[in-house]
């Protein structure tokens, strides 16, 4: 445990240094809220919250592109392989990636929240447990598939292409960047395998006040179980050196990830409700009630 | 040998159809330096990783302090040091804070403060790690190496690429190693460096131990004969050079003539001599005392840097 946090202070300590680390993590987030509440609110508390929500699904699911991209760098440039020499298991230095990340995405959620309160007039901060405990695990889970994604590429460009791929089924299909309840049917009920959704669904109904510590049990359980399964496989075929190769096996191994989504998708989708909350909240905020709301039967 | 702190016994290591290690054999006694002597590719990377636990083998044995170096992990590690061959540290990492780190790691630990005077980096101390020159990264991975105080001290190719004033620093460094009674196994291709620092050295071609002995012994093998190279203006007669008065060997690389003579004044008179008589002209010729080029010469018919 002392490894893993001599590490962590030591990773924290190094990204603090990084200007792009600083501009990717704090300015750009803040940019993108700054820049949806002045176009998209219209003044109302609500959107104001529901647009924190969504920059802090954004803010939190960046852990995963950011790790990624570090420790493939570390283990191209050898780097890896100098913590291999001394007594520092995989296990430590990845669970200090998830840590350090975890510790330097909390200003930057603050900061975004407190713009909103102080400087855009949002009512109430929104249910803050549920919001502690969503990035609490949002940042870990994220973080943890950053490492999967570090485990099965070989190179930078690999790991930049995939991260494009993910990132995008990340922002677009999970009400992220656009509300899910403006999609068609269809597309709603993909994006209830998206772990992304479970994140961006939970944190737009934590910031708008909408849901009970209680409700966001599925999503925090379906992040946990994502986190639990990406950090034992990305520990199971971590590699250190810049050429050993990842086995085609492992690769399918991976898939193991996305098990508890597809579980949880299939839930949803069969009897879930999680559509209709999605929808009620939705019509909720904006004030476009022109259809009668769903109910909502939790 | 029960005073071996290292011992290899046949080993062999493979990537894919290339077999890097093809059964080495050596054991080293506690406090000595001992150096793996080879061109570039020849194993001597393979052979020293397997022995680090970086690598594992295909086949044979590799002890270390009496621990298998695949199997024994942290227990191992604790009693190890080195400094390899292609490795690098973070960026905007300070010199002191990577010793620190590493420090932390281990349950016995050298002082942060004495590490920094001993390879000179006080001054040092805040600067980034892209900030130091090679020979600095060098120092701090010495000093990185020592950071646990082991017993075994691993050494690959430690002076690669740098100049010669710092590879001499190095080679100071290592001479204190030898005071402190650290076991040093280092490899290199500098065959001064082998000759200057090993007590005795194992050398390797094509993943094969091909001598072993101290430097000393070693050069005796080439039966004390003196190496004299030659360039000329034309090509001698086939054969004209090897029949010279005195000459044991000779062959040819890119142009230079390598001659090994047991009677060296003899030689160049009858060289002189034969130049004449075939209107030919000498560029150039160095004489050189017996060396661990010439035990590979001998053995190999290349030289080491080819």
């Amino acid at each position: 445990m002392s490894r893993t946090w001599t590490l962590t202070k030591m990773r924290m300590r190094l990204a603090m240094r990084n200007r792009m680390f600083l501009f990717f993590s704090l300015v750009m987030p803040l940019g993108f809220l700054v820049f949806g509440v002045m176009i998209f609110s219209k003044g109302s508390p609500g959107l104001v919250a529901y647009i924190l929500g969504a920059i802090l699904t954004v803010t939190v699911m960046g852990s995963f592109w950011g790790l990624s991209v570090q420790l493939v760098t570390f283990r191209e440039q050898g780097i890896l392989r100098r913590f291999r020499l001394a007594p520092v298991g995989a296990g430590p230095l990845l669970a200090s990636s998830i840590l350090s990340n975890y510790f330097l995405i909390i200003p930057s959620v603050l900061v975004e929240m407190f713009v909103c309160r102080w400087a855009f007039h949002m009512e109430t901060w929104g249910n803050l447990w549920a919001i502690i405990v969503l990035v609490t695990f949002g940042s870990a889970t994220f973080s943890a598939f950053g490492l999967i994604v570090a485990s099965i590429t070989n190179t930078m460009q690999e790991t930049q292409i995939i991260n494009q791929l993910v990132w995008t089924v990340f922002l677009f299909l999970s009400g992220a960047s656009f509300p899910l309840a403006i999609f068609p049917q269809w597309i709603q009920r993909c994006a209830l395998f998206n772990p992304a959704t479970y994140l961006a669904t939970g944190l737009e109904a934590a910031t708008t006040n909408l849901v009970s510590t209680g409700e966001i049990l599925t999503d925090v359980l379906a992040l946990a179980i994502g986190l639990y399964a990406a950090f034992e496989i990305s520990r199971q075929i971590f590699r250190w050196e810049p050429e050993a190769k990842v086995p085609r096996r492992a690769k399918l191994w991976v898939l193991a990830v996305l098990v508890p989504f597809l579980a949880f998708g299939a839930y949803e989708n069969a009897g879930g409700t999680r559509l209709a909350r999605i929808q009620h909240d939705f019509q909720h905020i904006t004030g476009q009630l022109s259809m009668p709301p769903v109910p909502r039967s939790r | 040998m029960p005073d071996s702190i290292i011992q290899v016994d046949e080993l062999y290591k493979s990537y894919g159809a290339v077999e890097a290690v093809r059964g080495v054999s050596f054991a080293v006694d506690e406090g000595e330096i001992f150096g793996l002597l080879g061109p570039n590719g020849a194993g001597k990377t393979s052979t020293i990783e397997i022995l680090e636990g970086l690598r594992t083998r295909d086949r044979g044995v590799a002890r270390v302090c009496g621990l298998d170096p695949e199997k024994s992990g942290e227990k191992y590690k604790e009693r190890i040091g080195a400094i390899l061959q292609s490795t690098s540290l973070p960026d905007k990492i300070r010199v002191r804070e990577a010793i620190e780190l590493f420090a932390k790691f281990y349950r016995n630990r050298a002082d942060t403060e004495g590490l920094l005077r001993r390879f000179q980096l006080e001054e040092k101390r805040n600067a980034f790690y892209s900030q130091l020159s090679g020979g600095q990264k060098q120092r701090l991975a010495l000093a990185m190496a020592l950071v646990n105080n082991p017993q075994v001290v691993f050494l690959d190719e430690p002076t690669a690429g740098l100049d010669p004033q710092v590879r001499r620093e190095i080679y100071d460094i290592v001479e204190e190693l030898r005071r402190d009674k650290k076991t040093v196994l280092l490899t290199t291709h500098y065959i001064e460096e082998a000759e200057r620092l090993c007590d005795r050295v194992a050398i390797i071609d094509h993943g094969r131990v091909i001598a072993i002995g101290s430097p000393r012994e070693l050069k005796h093998r080439s039966a004390g004969t003196t190496r004299i190279e030659v360039r000329l203006a034309h090509m001698p007669k086939d054969g004209a050079l090897a029949r010279l008065d005195g000459v044991a060997d000779c062959r040819e690389f890119d142009g230079t003539f390598v001659l090994h003579s047991a009677r060296p004044t003899v030689t160049i008179v009858a060289l002189v001599k034969e130049l004449e008589a075939e209107q030919n002209e000498l560029q150039s010729l160095e004489m050189f005392s017996p060396s661990l080029e010439d035990v590979f010469i001998e053995l190999t018919g290349r030289r080491l840097r080819e």
